[in-house]
This record gives structure tokens, C-alpha cells and sequence, in this order.
């Protein structure tokens, strides 16, 4: 067994060098495949109109998706990013609806630039919550955000009775009105929601490569007793990722309520496993210490490219769900062959080095 | 050597190499029935690994076993089971998950004619072992409700119920109360009787001369001594476990070492078990001097260096850098002021190893590269260059993951993360472990001219050539206290033994104080 690397090492060291390339590059193959195949299969598919649409779709799957990565990269999971969005668009839409009573005759309205900032707010406490839970009560990742999936769908729920909040136009007295930009508004021609999508990745992407605090999220998913005995304040980059996860899935419930000029409290069901999904995708692991935001965003791509396409191709519903799955376990299959032929390629090099 | 016991386990010249090193060399060895046969050795000698030979988990490189005279070759554990040979691990090998019946029964359950578990019955038989260690478990508790003792015991009465013919016993009373190792003791005596033979391997001498009958001494992997234990006494094991033939170490350059820069006072770690891990231990620590910490496993090194960093919310005591209290009790702010550890488990905790070298490096160090919040690019690499060309770590190129390195080069990893925090008080916690020969001189020579740059050191090790070798002062800890404490000038190999070995094993004040320490838990 040993002796047939040992023989072949010299051509298949590059040969396997080729393929890693290829393999590491999995996601963008991916991402220009689906491309090329509905541009040949869909009709209209490449107009700049369904292009932008598309963009749309993806990006409220990006914004958590950036979100659950960091989590997942520091071992965690959140699986209550569809509720926050949920419960967020809630609480903007109530927000711009009724202010706030104080009891005593008095009812505070917000400006549109206020409800937003309260509602950010709103998303990030709740991400605290799960990392509090996470943090100080020791309970696992998936039950504390699970619970939290389960308690603000039901916030979300009682906050208007099940009904919708129709018509969040505002009214011009009270300054409210203006919401809508976020989801229609466009700027230099492409809509709002892609400059935030590129503003907030940015900086995540940023914040992964060139903090402290985003080694930090690294180390802690890689090893977290050896962060620990380091100096990482590992509590504190907990909470950082899941109050991060919270603010994205705050951006996405404000951005669809804003599209929909209306809040509904379902929104949002079953967010998070796309989010998961599209990480997933990109190339984060599971098990904690590997992922990048680019590789997340051009996963969440992938998703949504493909979904639109399959609608556009007029394939039903069912079938998408199948081809779906399909493409995020052999997505997983590719990781690990990768993860292996890697480390052969590198016992190889150092074989080859002495 | 008179042969009161007939031999029914024979090792012939058997040798054991692992990849690079040799474990075992050329190993003659008899196991007697109705006796107790004690091995002893210093750490890394090699007695697990022979042990591991006999009970089928190792095979051996070269040499023949022979059981009862007929040569054997055992393909795993089950084989040796099979043939007579039972096993206590040294580490527990119990599903906490499992009743304490269901642990003793595993993998031979009990069954009826339907192949239905008879819990009943394995009940009754696992009470019937239970009862004759007399440690007050119940045959149905969860092993994980049982302290670490209790759980030892367990292992003994499933190695017990294999009816065995030879019970290898690897430390089994590192985790024992007194008054569970007096139990021990008066069934292995009831073994004996019933002509089982027990290979005994134990750090505490006068645990192995009161009941073992043979003894054998390993080191390096090689016997080095073999008598009837009425013929030896402490000195003559601890000469035959050191050897005479010292080891060549690089000598220290004979500089001063200056001003107290830490102290430690009365540190106290409570262990999960009952009494305490780290017991009223103070040390004091001048810049410069290398002060090196002998103790045998459990001894309460590692713990000592947990405390200080501020690992254990629960420990108690002070800690002072260059005469100011260290008020602060996280490992945080603790490296701000001038604390470092390398951990003992570098995989464990002294790596994350999917991240680079450079990273790996850098980790607890990154405030000095960041400017507002930015890491600094520059900055880090020259760190990283210097560290690696300071060091002598081979590595290609430092963006290479810190897994594909050696284990040496690893540990260079981890000593020069420590180096960039900017220390004042580095503890190493066994340094040398697992490393090669020549990043060990590297390692040491490291020690050397930190010291000399004015750094204060604190190592731990439990190998007695490196501790005579490296430290200016010697401390010796047993049993998480502090036994001993010599200049290098006036230390000898066989004080130190003696003081590491303090504290251990039945002594007439130890039931009373653990017993009540017990009872305090819970």
C-alpha cells in the first residue's frame, strides 16, 4: 500500500495539484455552470431585468447566510435566523403602523431612519439572547437557537394576532412615511438592497481577514481549549457571531417588509436552511474553524440562481426541492474528497521534500 | 532467582519499535503464578507498551511470547482475554453512559433463550464482584455518577470477573483513596491465594515493596533489573531506575539570576473528587533562574500551571509579577501582565491546527499588530519571520497549516506564540514531551537564553535527567503538594525521587483526612 505513492509521486503530484485547484474552485464551477446552462435552457434568462431580480432573491438569502457563517465557523449553528426575520419585519411594521403608546395619551412615532435602527436593534438583542444562552447556560448551540426559533415565531405571531400589517405606507403628519425604500429604492441603477448586500459583506469579509476579532472566530471554531489558554476571550466571540447573526437576519426581515410594503408574521419559515445550505455550499464546515464569507455569497448564488432558473424552465416545484438537495450533498461529497486528496497532496510534498 | 512460584507468562527478547523510536529493546520478562509481579520504570521506560504487548493490544516487532510454555501470538485484546490475560487501563475505558453491571458485562452479556439481556442476572454477578471491593456501588448506578475512584474500581472488578489467569494492574490506584487501596490490596491478596498471576505497575515504592513478590525495572526500554522483592529496598529501584550513565545536557552559562519576578502563595485547587488537586502550594521565582518541577503523574504539575494562568475559577490563593499582586483571574488580562503557558497536550491545547503557522504564531499576540482594528500585515510577518528564524522552525513557508509540521517544529510553534505575548514568567509544562532529539536541544537551549535575557522559568517535567540538567532550583511536588525543594547544588537524583514519592500510598493519617474530604463534596 505504501509503496504506490511513493512510485507514482512524481506525476501524480502535479496531476493531484491540478485537481485540487479545480476542486477548491468547486464553488465558482458551480456558480458558472448553472449560468451557462439556464442562459442556453431559459429564455430572458440573461436580460439585465431578471438578472437584477435575481440578485434580489439571492441577497436576502446572502445577508443570513454571511450571518450563519461566522457562527458555524465557530462551531455553533443558528437556527433562528427565519424567526428573527419574522419577528424583525413584525416590529418594523408595527413600528411604522401604531409607534408606540405610552399609556398616558401619548403615542411616539419614529422616522423611517429610526425604525430601522430600533429594528437592527431588535435582531441583535435576540442574538444575544442565543449567545447569552450559549455562553453563560451552557446550553448546545442547536437547542438554544432552536428554542429562540420557536419563541420569537410566537412573538412574531401575537404581536398582531396572526394578521398581516397591510399598507406600511406611514403617514407624511407623523414622518413615517418612506419605508419603502429599502426594498423598491434604487441607487445608480441597481436596487438598495444589493448596495447593502455589498456594503455588509464587505465588511464582513473584512472583518474575517484583517481583525483580530475575525482570527479570533477562526481560532475559536479550530480549537477552542488552545484560543482559550491564548487569551481569546472565547464568550465574547460568541456572542459577537450570534448577535452578527442577528443583525443580518434583521437587514433581511426590514428589506422584505419594505418590498412587500406589508409585514407578515410567517415570514421568514425556513430561512435558516438555506441560510445553512448556501454556507454549506461555499465551503464552510460543520465542524468549526473553515469557511469565507466569498465562498458563502457565491454559494448562496448557486441556490438561488438555480431555483430561479428551475422556475423559469417551468420544472415544478417538487422537482427544484430534489435538485436542491441533490447539489448540497454532492457539494459536501466534493469538500471532503477534497479535504483528502489535500492531504495527500501535501504528504506527497513533504515526501518529496524530505 | 529461586523459583517459589512457577512462571506461567515468558517474554523472550521482545522489542517493540515504533515508527523512529524503539520502545522496547530486547525485553526478557516472567510473570509468576500466585504472585505479584511489579514493574516499575520512569515515565516513557516503556512498561505500558510491554504491558499492552501481553494483553494483545500491541504486537510485538521481534521476539516470542510464551504462555505456559507454548509460544502465543495474540492478533487483540479479545485474543489475550480468550487466553487467560485480563487488563486494568491506566486510562479509564468505561461508557459513562452504561450502568456499572452493563460496563462489567460488556461485550459477554448475559442472555436468555432469546437473546433478551438478562439485566437480572448480570445484576446479581457484577453485586457479587461489587461486594468484594466493598466500595459501596450499586450494581445499577450510571458509571458517570461515580467519582474517578469509584470508577477505577469498576475497571478492577470487570478485569476481576474475567476470571483470569494473569491480571496486568497499570496504576490502578492512581485515582484510589487509602482506604480504596488497603480494599485493593486484600483482593489481589485473595488472588494470589487462588494462584491468578498480577503484573503490577505503579509509581509508589512503597506501595510496589509491600505487596509486590518479583520486581523488574525498566528503563529506556531496556530491564535493567530483575529480584525477589525481600532482597531490594527503595535505594536499590530508585539506582536501577536512574541508572549510572547521566545523560549530556548543554551546562548553564553560570549567570546570576537577579530579582524576585513572581511568586506564588498558597495556591489551592479543590479536585472534582474530593481534597485537593493543588494543595497550599507557594514558590517564589527570580528573573533568570530556571526553576524546574519534578513530580510523577497526578503529582498536581500541570494544575499548578492551571492555576496560575487562571484557568480554574474555583482555585484560591496569590500570585504576585515582580512584587505586584496579579489581581486578575482570566487567562486574558493574566497574559497581558506577563504570564505565558506552553500547555503539556500541545494538540490539544496549544494549536488550532487548521490555521497557519503564521497565525498560530500570532494568536495571542495580535493587539501588538493592530492599528485601531486593523491587523497590520507588516508587522505580523516580521513577528512571524523573526520567531521562525529565532526558533530554527522548519518551515517552507509560514502560510502553511501548523498540522503539517513536525511534532517538534509544533512545539516551536507553541513556545514562540508564548515568546510574542512579550512574557516575563514563562511556564513550560513538560517541554521535551514527544518531540525528537534534536528539536529537544533546541528547545532547551531556547530555555537557556531566555533565562539569560532575564526571563523567569517554571518547568515541569517528570523526567529526572532533564530536571537535574536544566534547573537552577529543583521542586518536587506528590500529590498536588510540595515535597521538596533543593538548589542544584545540593540535589541528588535519589532525594528527589524520595520527595516525589511523599504523600502516596496508605500512611496512618491519610484515611482520616481523605475521608473527610470526601464526605465534604457533596
Amino acid at each position: 500500500m505504501t509503496d504506490i505513492p511513493a512510485r507514482a509521486a512524481p506525476s501524480s503530484v502535479s496531476g493531484g495539484s491540478a485537481l485540487l485547484t479545480l476542486m477548491k474552485l468547486r464553488t465558482f464551477i458551480a456558480l458558472i455552470a448553472v449560468l451557462v446552462f439556464f442562459s442556453l435552457a431559459a429564455p430572458n434568462f440573461l436580460s439585465a431585468a431578471n438578472l437584477i431580480l435575481m440578485a434580489k432573491h439571492v441577497a436576502l438569502n446572502a445577508f443570513l447566510a454571511m450571518g450563519m457563517t461566522f457562527v458555524i465557523i465557530t462551531g455553533g449553528i443558528d437556527l433562528s435566523v427565519g424567526s428573527i426575520v419574522g419577528l424583525c419585519g413584525m416590529v418594523a411594521g408595527y413600528l411604522v403602523l401604531n409607534g408606540i403608546d405610552l399609556q398616558i395619551g401619548y403615542t411616539i412615532y419614529f422616522n423611517v431612519f429610526e425604525i430601522i435602527l430600533i429594528t437592527l436593534v431588535v435582531g441583535i438583542a435576540i442574538g444575544a439572547v442565543n449567545g447569552l444562552l450559549i455562553t453563560r447556560l451552557n446550553v448546545a448551540p442547536f437547542i438554544a437557537t432552536l428554542g429562540v426559533l420557536y419563541v420569537a415565531r410566537g412573538f412574531a405571531l401575537l404581536s398582531s394576532d396572526g394578521r398581516t400589517f397591510p399598507n406600511l405606507v406611514g403617514k407624511a403628519e407623523l414622518g413615517t412615511t418612506g419605508f419603502g425604500f429599502l426594498g423598491a429604492g434604487r441607487l445608480f441603477g441597481l436596487p438598495v438592497s444589493i448596495w447593502i448586500l455589498v456594503v455588509v459583506a464587505l465588511g464582513a469579509a473584512y472583518l474575517a481577514k484583517y481583525t483580530p476579532l475575525g482570527r479570533h472566530i477562526f481560532a475559536v471554531g479550530g480549537n477552542e481549549r488552545a484560543a482559550r489558554i491564548s487569551g481569546v476571550r472565547v464568550n465574547m466571540v460568541k456572542m459577537f457571531v450570534y448577535m452578527f447573526s442577528g443583525f443580518c437576519a434583521a437587514i433581511v426581515g426590514l428589506i422584505i417588509s419594505s418590498e412587500l410594503m406589508a409585514s407578515h408574521p410567517a415570514t421568514g419559515e425556513s430561512f435558516e436552511l438555506n441560510a445553512i445550505a448556501a454556507a454549506v455550499l461555499g465551503g464552510t464546515s460543520m465542524s468549526g474553524g473553515r469557511g469565507t464569507i466569498g465562498g458563502t455569497i457565491v454559494g448562496a448564488f448557486v441556490i438561488g440562481i438555480l431555483s430561479d432558473g428551475l422556475v423559469m424552465m417551468g420544472v415544478s416545484s417538487f422537482w427544484q426541492m430534489v435538485i436542491k438537495g441533490l447539489v448540497i450533498i454532492v457539494a459536501v461529497v466534493v469538500d471532503q474528497a477534497q479535504r483528502r486528496l489535500q492531504q495527500r497532496v501535501s504528504l506527497m510534498q513533504m515526501a518529496k521534500a524530505g | 532467582m529461586s523459583a517459589g512460584h512457577d512462571v506461567i507468562l515468558k517474554l523472550e527478547d521482545v522489542s517493540k519499535v515504533y515508527a523512529g523510536t524503539v520502545a522496547v529493546k530486547q525485553a526478557n520478562f516472567e510473570v509468576r503464578k500466585g504472585a505479584v509481579n511489579v514493574l516499575v520504570g520512569e515515565n516513557g521506560a516503556g512498561k505500558s507498551t510491554l504491558m499492552k504487548i501481553i494483553a494483545g493490544v500491541e504486537k510485538p516487532t521481534a521476539g516470542r511470547i510464551l504462555l505456559e510454555g507454548e509460544e502465543v501470538s495474540f492478533s487483540s485484546s479479545g485474543d489475550a482475554v480468550n487466553r487467560g490475560i485480563g487488563m486494568v487501563f491506566q486510562e479509564l475505558n468505561l461508557f459513562g453512559n452504561m450502568t456499572v453491571a452493563e460496563n462489567i458485562f460488556a461485550t459477554r452479556e448475559i442472555t436468555n433463550r432469546f437473546r433478551k439481556i438478562d439485566r437480572k442476572a448480570q445484576e446479581m454477578r457484577a453485586g457479587a464482584f461489587l461486594d468484594r471491593l466493598e466500595a459501596g456501588i450499586r450494581p445499577d448506578m450510571l458509571v458517570e455518577d461515580l467519582r474517578i475512584g469509584q470508577q477505577q474500581l469498576v475497571e478492577i472488578a470487570k478485569a476481576v470477573s474475567l476470571d483470569a489467569k494473569i491480571l496486568i494492574m497499570d496504576e490502578p490506584t492512581s485515582a484510589l483513596s487509602a482506604a480504596e487501596v488497603e480494599i485493593l490490596f486484600k483482593v489481589i491478596a485473595d488472588l494470589k491465594a487462588r494462584g491468578v498471576a498480577i503484573v503490577y505497575i505503579s509509581h509508589r515504592l512503597e506501595e510496589l515493596i509491600r505487596i509486590g513478590d518479583y520486581i523488574t525495572v525498566l528503563r529506556d526500554g531496556r530491564i535493567t533489573g530483575q529480584e525477589e522483592m525481600a532482597n531490594v529496598d527503595t535505594q536499590w529501584i530508585v539506582r536501577q531506575m536512574i541508572g549510572s550513565d547521566a545523560k549530556d545536557f548543554a551546562k548553564a552559562d553560570g549567570h546570576q539570576p537577579g530579582a524576585e519576578i513572581f511568586r506564588a502563595q498558597e495556591i489551592c485547587l479543590p479536585r472534582v473528587t474530593g481534597g485537593l488537586a493543588v494543595d497550599h502550594v507557594s514558590l517564589s521565582l527570580r528573573a533568570g533562574e530556571i526553576l524546574g518541577i519534578y513530580g510523577l503523574m497526578g503529582a498536581g504539575r500541570s494544575e499548578l500551571f492551571d492555576c496560575i494562568m487562571g484557568r480554574h475559577g474555583h482555585a484560591s490563593g496569590r500570585i504576585f509579577i515582580a512584587g505586584k499582586q496579579v489581581k486578575e483571574r482570566d487567562t486574558t488580562r493574566r497574559i497581558q501582565r506577563g504570564l505565558a503557558l506552553i500547555p503539556e497536550d500541545r494538540q490539544r491545547e496549544g494549536l488550532v491546527p487548521i490555521l497557519s503557522v503564521a497565525s498560530n504564531l500570532t494568536l495571542a499576540s495580535l493587539s501588538r499588530f493592530v492599528r485601531l482594528f486593523h491587523i497590520s500585515g507588516g508587522a505580523e510577518r516580521g513577528a512571524v519571520a523573526q520567531m521562525v528564524r529565532e526558533l530554527a522552525i522548519k518551515v517552507a513557508d509560514p502560510a502553511q497549516e501548523v498540522s503539517s509540521l513536525s511534532g517538534g517544529n509544533q512545539q516551536k510553534v507553541v513556545i514562540g506564540k508564548a515568546l510574542l505575548t512579550g512574557p516575563k514568567v514563562l511556564l513550560m509544562d513538560e517541554p521535551s514531551r514527544g518531540i525528537d532529539v534534536g528539536a529537544k536541544a533546541d528547545v532547551f537551549r531556547t530555555m537557556r537564553k531566555l533565562s539569560r535575557d532575564g526571563l523567569g522559568i517554571l518547568f515541569a517535567t517528570s523526567d529526572l535527567d532533564e530536571v537535574m540538567a536544566l534547573s537552577d532550583r529543583i521542586a518536587v511536588m506528590s500529590n498536588g503538594r510540595l515535597t521538596g525543594m533543593f538548589d542544584r547544588a545540593e540535589a541528588t537524583e535519589a532525594a528527589i525521587v524520595a520527595a516525589s514519592a511523599l504523600g502516596h500510598g496508605p500512611s496512618p493519617l491519610a484515611p482520616a483526612h481523605l475521608a473527610s474530604a470526601h464526605g465534604e463534596q457533596r
